[in-house]
Formats: structure tokens, C-alpha cells, sequence
């Protein structure tokens, strides 16, 4: 397959063979591959329970999805703390809001796709409207399982971003999920945060990151190339550096968490840097996500800049190993090291 | 409406249950709790919220009256509105706000009162003749209904009004945030009630379902339903789309009690809501309120299609008229 290629379906006709390499396809089990990095277990789940030993007015929803989402860890300390809702989205953010309006703090969790998809008219009337402190915390952001379309969430931050008052994060890994959670229980509004599950590899506890709300941050410089990169692809932009640095290029990289609001400051400063080749990198389709938030931005202020998006397509993405996928679909290192290259060289 | 007997023995029923509640209340609050909120009160208090309805020895029947022709009045200051809605409805909200809940009228954000969920947004109307009627809302901005800048929008907004707990307009939405504040309330050792009015047509909606299959899920004894059953929705009768007769049946199928009473007789409403606050069993309870659209106004009553009914512009003032020819005592 070729790297960045996106799928032409195939008819469901057709006999296949068996493939030689046989990767098992990702279901919701499958954390993200550590690719070699240390990893923290359920760190979400860990850090509401400490925030939860002196914060009384912190409680725990979920969608039937609480052991998939990390928050079972909460649920088995808390029990008089967790609501079960059963499998409907609906009135999970509906309890939710009504408990923020009794004074509550409530972490609602499910997967990104019944969020973004079942829930929307919930969130935006009974939650976002009235600025309620509700946490919307989500499973399977983007393209991290190959269970298929139903749960690769390829369009959310796309669907929060036309949310007004809602405040967005897409946290690295694990060290950025522990902060990330603190500080938007901290944070007097509504806020929906992407998550990664299980056993998350944890990179940023070497730069000694220390996270921000609405803040991007310069986590390396370098004069050739600027990545502007969310989520677990600042990890891939991290080790697409390193690849492209023994290739003589040298990569800056903007790790911008926060989604909405987005940190146009800090990012019109690293873009007008003048001399390279900005690159936004996102786990999200092209439409409406990092990429054309910063391009938006950009363009607006008129910081004109040479500009590429790594992002997925704008299609439904296959079923598959997540590793094949994330090749197929450019978010492997390999991937991004070549299509940057590529730019370059045009 | 009953005598004056009758109504203290009625006041009497309320208060012992709220004294119960309140108990239990009472002793949490002297635990160490960050989730203590403020206090709902002494004994004494409770007794005070109860007789805070501005003007308490007026009948029900008045203030029924004077809720339709509040409704009336704004409906002319626009020259259009859910107007039929607010007619069917007063009775029930006459019930609610002047026999039923506990609340103080200079303090709607009162943490011991009873708390009213609009779902249905679109009966903002109507919910704004009773605020007017029981001093939460000003008589003299009536005439700002539907304005710019008015605190009384055409649907339902929380943060245009005071009184107004949530923002409908999208339906089938208040039941499940009901759920979460009865949840909320149960949390904090708070004897108040949850009361979520919904229509017919919100029948329709799952989310109302799920909300409802919470409810039971979590014990819910201090969230009551009222059904706004008037047998109309934009497209036609809901019994032609998915509501069904008799509804109160599915709703006990799913665990909750219910009753289903005309819902433009106050003697029933007035049963109906005393047994639903007294009922000493862990589940929620919904009232399922038979309603005639315009009731109270004949010419209106036969009108056809009346979900947004077409008011003429000398109709307000005729419609006014015929009601203040039957005022009640």
C-alpha cells in the first residue's frame, strides 16, 4: 500500500486472500502502540481520583463505556460518585448539565464518536448555551481504532469547533492527560477533551512540559520546518524530527493542545518566522480541524507563509491494523517524513 | 376549590412530608461537607416558603383566570403566539405555583425551592403568566414580550429570565437534565422537588425515553413529571405520530407512577399533585394532564389547527373580555 494513499473501496465481492503479514485489526481494546516509550497507566482515571480526595463536588457519568474511558478507575474508588447511564448519550449530557446546575462538577465520558455524533443538540442546548461546568471526556479520538467508521472519530474537533463557549483540548500523552485533567476541573466551563486510554506512553515528562490552558507551546526550535501538531501526533512530529534532522532538516515544533480557543498569538509568531515551511499535523480529517483553523488564522492576519496540512482524508477510513492504517492514511512517522520531504523538494 | 378547612388540611399534608425531608436535610447539614449547600431552612422556614405565594388565600380559580389573561395580554403585544397552549395549560400551572411548590418569589434562585423545568420552550408564554402571577416576574413588563432586548423571549431561555431554570426550544431535552438535577438534589441531602412540564409531542423523542428509564434507574422520588397531554403537535394529533392513549400505561410499564386526570379541572390537578409529592415510594412519579387547547376562551376552543392558532388583531381584546365577563372569586 502505497504510504498516504487513501483507500478506493474494494466491492465486498471480490475473495480476498490471506494477507502474509497478518496484523490483528485494532479494536477499542488496543492502546495506542507505545512505539518503544515508557507508558502510564490510566492516567486520566488516576487524576480525577486525586482531584476527586478533596474536591467534593467532583462526580463521574459515563455511557456504559466507563471501562474503556478510564474512568472505572474512579468509578471502583467513588463508587457513591459514579452514575452508570447506561448505553444513552442523551441523557448521560443531560444528567450531566443538570447536576452542573445543582453545583457539580461532572466528568461524562464515552467515546468521541457518540459525543460529537448522538449527543450534539444535548451539549450545545443544555450544557454549552448555559456555560456549564461540564468535562466531556472521550475515547477513540480520530484514527485510533480500525474498528471502522462507527467509532473512528474523524470529524469531532470539526464539529466542537462550530460549538460557541465550548473549550477543546487534544492532550499529547500521558503527562499532558494528567494535567490537562486538573486544570480543566479547575476551569469554570464547558470543555470537551479527546483521550487516550489504558496504558498511554508518556513523552513530554522529558521536556518538562507544564500544560496550559488556550496555551500552545514551543516544545523544540529549528529553521527549516515549523510542525504545528495536536494530540498524539506532536509524539509522531516528535520522532519525524529526529528522522528529518539526520537528514539534515531541521524541525521546530508547536504543540498546540487546545484546540478552541486557539493560541493565534503564539502561533502567528512561530508562523511569521520567516524561512519555513509551516506544517500542521493533526489525528482529524482536513476539514475543519488544526489545519484550517491555523490556515484561517493565518491568512486573516495576513501571515503568508508556505503552508501544508498533514491530516486524514476526507473519506470514510477503512477497517484494519491501526499501524497499517496509520500508514495508509500519513499519520505514520515514515509517512510524515516522506510527504515533508517531498514539500521541500518542490 | 374547597374551604379554608380543606386548604389547611392539604397545607398541613405538604408540610409534614417537607418537615420529614427537611429533617433528614437538617442533619446532614451539620455534617462536614463540602457539598453542603445553603441551608433550606428551619421548620420555620418551611412554613414561610410555603405561604410566600403572593396573596395566598386567593382561589386557584383566580389565579388560573389571571394566568390566561396575562397570556392573552402578551399574545396581543406580539399579535401572534403559542397562545392556545398558555390557555390549556393554566390550570396546571395555576396548581403548580399556588398550591404545589415551594419557592420565594424575591429569590428565585432560592437553593430550597422547588425547582420547574420548562421543557416545552415554546410554552414560555404561558410560564411567564404564572411568574407575573406569582411576583417572580414584573406585571409591567408585559407589554416587552417578544421585544428586543425583552427578559421574556417567544422560547424559553434560562438566561433571559428569572424563573426560567432551563433553555428549551429543542425538545425532549428537560426530562434528562430533570434527572440530573433530582440527582443533584439527592446529592446534598435537599427535600426540594424536580418538576419537568413536557408536551405530547415530546413524547416522540427518545432522549425523553432514556430520561425516563434513568429516572426509575436512580430512585428518583423527588422528580414529578406533569405531561402537557393536549393531543396536538405541529403535523396533527400525537396520537397520530407517538403518543398513545392510554399513555400513563407505558410510563408505569417502565416503573414510574402515573396518574392521567383532566387537566383542566383543578379539584383533580389539585389530588393529583398532592398525591404525586406525598406518594412514600422510591420511584419518580409523572402526572399525565388531559388538556383542551384555548380552554377558557370558546371562540378560540373551536378554532381548527390551533397549534400556533391565528389570532386576529381585534380578537386579543375580545378573547380579554369574555374572560373578565367570568371572573372568579
Amino acid at each position: 500500500m502505497t504510504i498516504g494513499a487513501t483507500s478506493r473501496r474494494k466491492s465486498k465481492y471480490e475473495p480476498r486472500k490471506v494477507p502474509d503479514q497478518k496484523l490483528a485489526t485494532s479494536a477499542m481494546i488496543a492502546s495506542l502502540d507505545a512505539e518503544g516509550r515508557d507508558t502510564v497507566a490510566a492516567p486520566f482515571g488516576h487524576a480525577l481520583c486525586d482531584l476527586a480526595k478533596t474536591r467534593d463536588d467532583i462526580v463521574g457519568l459515563s455511557a456504559d463505556l466507563s471501562k474503556y474511558t478510564d474512568l472505572h478507575v474512579f468509578a471502583n474508588a467513588y463508587p457513591d460518585r459514579f452514575y452508570q447511564m447506561g448505553m444513552a448519550e442523551q441523557v448521560l449530557i443531560s444528567a450531566a448539565a443538570g447536576l452542573a446546575r445543582e453545583g457539580f462538577t461532572p466528568f461524562a465520558t464515552t467515546y468521541c464518536v457518540f459525543a460529537s455524533r448522538r449527543a450534539y443538540d444535548f451539549i450545545i442546548m443544555a450544557i454549552a448555551e448555559e456555560n456549564l461546568p461540564v468535562k466531556i471526556v472521550c475515547g477513540l479520538p480520530g484514527l485510533t481504532t480500525g474498528y471502522g467508521p462507527s467509532h473512528q472519530a474523524t470529524e469531532d474537533l470539526a464539529i466542537f469547533r462550530g460549538m460557541p463557549n465550548m473549550t477543546i483540548v487534544d492532550p499529547c500523552d500521558a503527562t499532558e492527560i494528567d494535567q490537562a485533567t486538573r486544570a480543566i476541573a479547575d476551569f469554570d466551563g464547558p470543555v470537551y477533551m479527546r483521550l487516550l486510554r489504558g496504558n498511554v506512553p508518556n513523552v513530554l515528562g522529558e521536556y518538562g512540559y507544564k500544560f496550559e490552558l488556550g496555551k500552545a507551546k514551543l516544545l523544540q526550535g529549528g529553521n527549516d520546518v515549523l510542525f504545528i501538531s495536536t494530540g498524539f501526533m506532536t509524539m509522531r512530529t516528535i520522532d519525524a524530527a529526529k528522522a528529518l534532522k539526520a537528514d539534515g532538516v531541521d524541525c521546530a515544533i508547536l504543540h498546540v493542545p487546545t484546540i478552541k480557543p486557539l493560541d493565534v498569538e503564539t502561533i502567528k509568531a512561530e508562523a511569521a518566522k520567516s524561512g519555513r515551511l509551516v506544517v500542521t499535523a493533526e489525528n482529524h480529517t482536513i476539514v475543519g480541524g488544526l489545519g484550517e483553523a491555523v490556515a484561517g488564522t493565518l491568512m486573516r492576519d495576513g501571515v503568508h507563509v508556505p503552508f501544508k496540512s498533514i491530516a486524514l482524508p476526507d473519506e470514510f477510513l477503512d477497517a484494519g491494523a491501526l499501524p497499517t492504517l496509520h500508514d495508509q492514511y500519513g499519520l505514520s512517522v515514515n509517512a510524515i517524513t516522506s510527504r515533508v520531504k517531498g514539500w521541500l523538494d518542490e | 376549590m374547597g374551604n379554608h378547612d380543606e386548604n389547611q388540611h392539604r397545607q398541613f399534608r405538604f408540610t409534614t412530608q417537607a418537615f420529614k425531608k427537611c429533617a433528614l436535610f437538617s442533619l446532614a447539614a451539620s455534617a462536614q461537607s463540602a457539598t453542603n449547600p445553603q441551608n433550606c431552612g428551619t421548620w420555620g422556614d418551611v412554613l414561610n416558603a410555603q405561604t410566600h405565594h403572593a396573596g395566598s388565600n386567593v382561589s386557584l380559580a383566580r389565579r388560573a383566570w389571571q394566568i390566561r389573561r396575562n397570556a392573552l395580554l402578551m399574545g396581543e403585544v406580539q399579535g401572534q403566539g403559542y397562545i392556545g397552549q398558555a390557555l390549556g395549560s393554566a390550570d396546571t400551572l395555576a396548581t403548580a405555583y399556588f398550591h404545589a411548590m415551594t419557592y420565594r418569589a424575591d429569590d428565585p434562585e432560592w437553593e430550597g425551592r422547588d425547582r420547574f423545568y420548562l421543557s416545552i420552550g415554546h410554552y414560555a408564554i404561558a410560564l411567564y403568566a404564572a411568574l407575573i402571577e406569582a411576583g417572580i416576574l414584573p406585571e409591567d413588563e408585559i407589554p416587552t414580550y417578544g421585544m428586543d432586548d425583552s427578559r421574556m423571549p417567544m422560547s424559553g431561555m434560562a438566561a433571559y429570565t428569572p424563573g426560567m431554570e432551563i433553555t428549551g426550544g429543542s425538545l425532549g431535552q428537560g426530562l434528562g437534565i430533570a434527572v440530573g438535577a433530582a440527582m443533584g438534589l439527592k446529592r446534598k441531602n435537599n427535600p426540594a422537588f424536580v418538576y419537568n412540564m413536557l408536551s405530547d409531542g415530546e413524547l416522540g423523542e427518545g432522549s425523553t425515553w432514556e430520561a425516563v428509564m434513568s429516572a426509575v434507574q436512580w430512585k428518583l422520588d423527588n422528580l414529578i413529571a406533569i405531561v402537557e397531554f393536549n393531543n396536538q403537535q405541529a403535523d396533527g394529533p400525537s396520537t397520530k405520530a407517538l403518543a398513545q392513549v392510554p399513555e400513563a400505561a407505558k410510563w408505569e410499564s417502565f416503573g414510574w407512577h402515573a396518574q392521567s386526570i383532566d387537566g383542566n379541572d383543578l379539584d383533580a390537578l389539585v389530588a393529583a399533585f398532592d398525591t404525586a409529592r406525598n406518594l412514600d415510594e422510591p420511584r419518580p412519579r409523572v402526572i399525565i394532564c388531559n388538556t383542551k387547547m384555548c380552554k377558557g376562551v370558546p371562540f378560540l376552543e373551536t378554532r381548527e389547527s390551533n397549534h400556533f392558532i391565528r389570532v386576529e388583531a381585534d380578537e386579543w381584546a375580545k378573547a380579554i373580555a369574555i374572560l373578565d365577563e367570568d371572573k372568579p372569586e
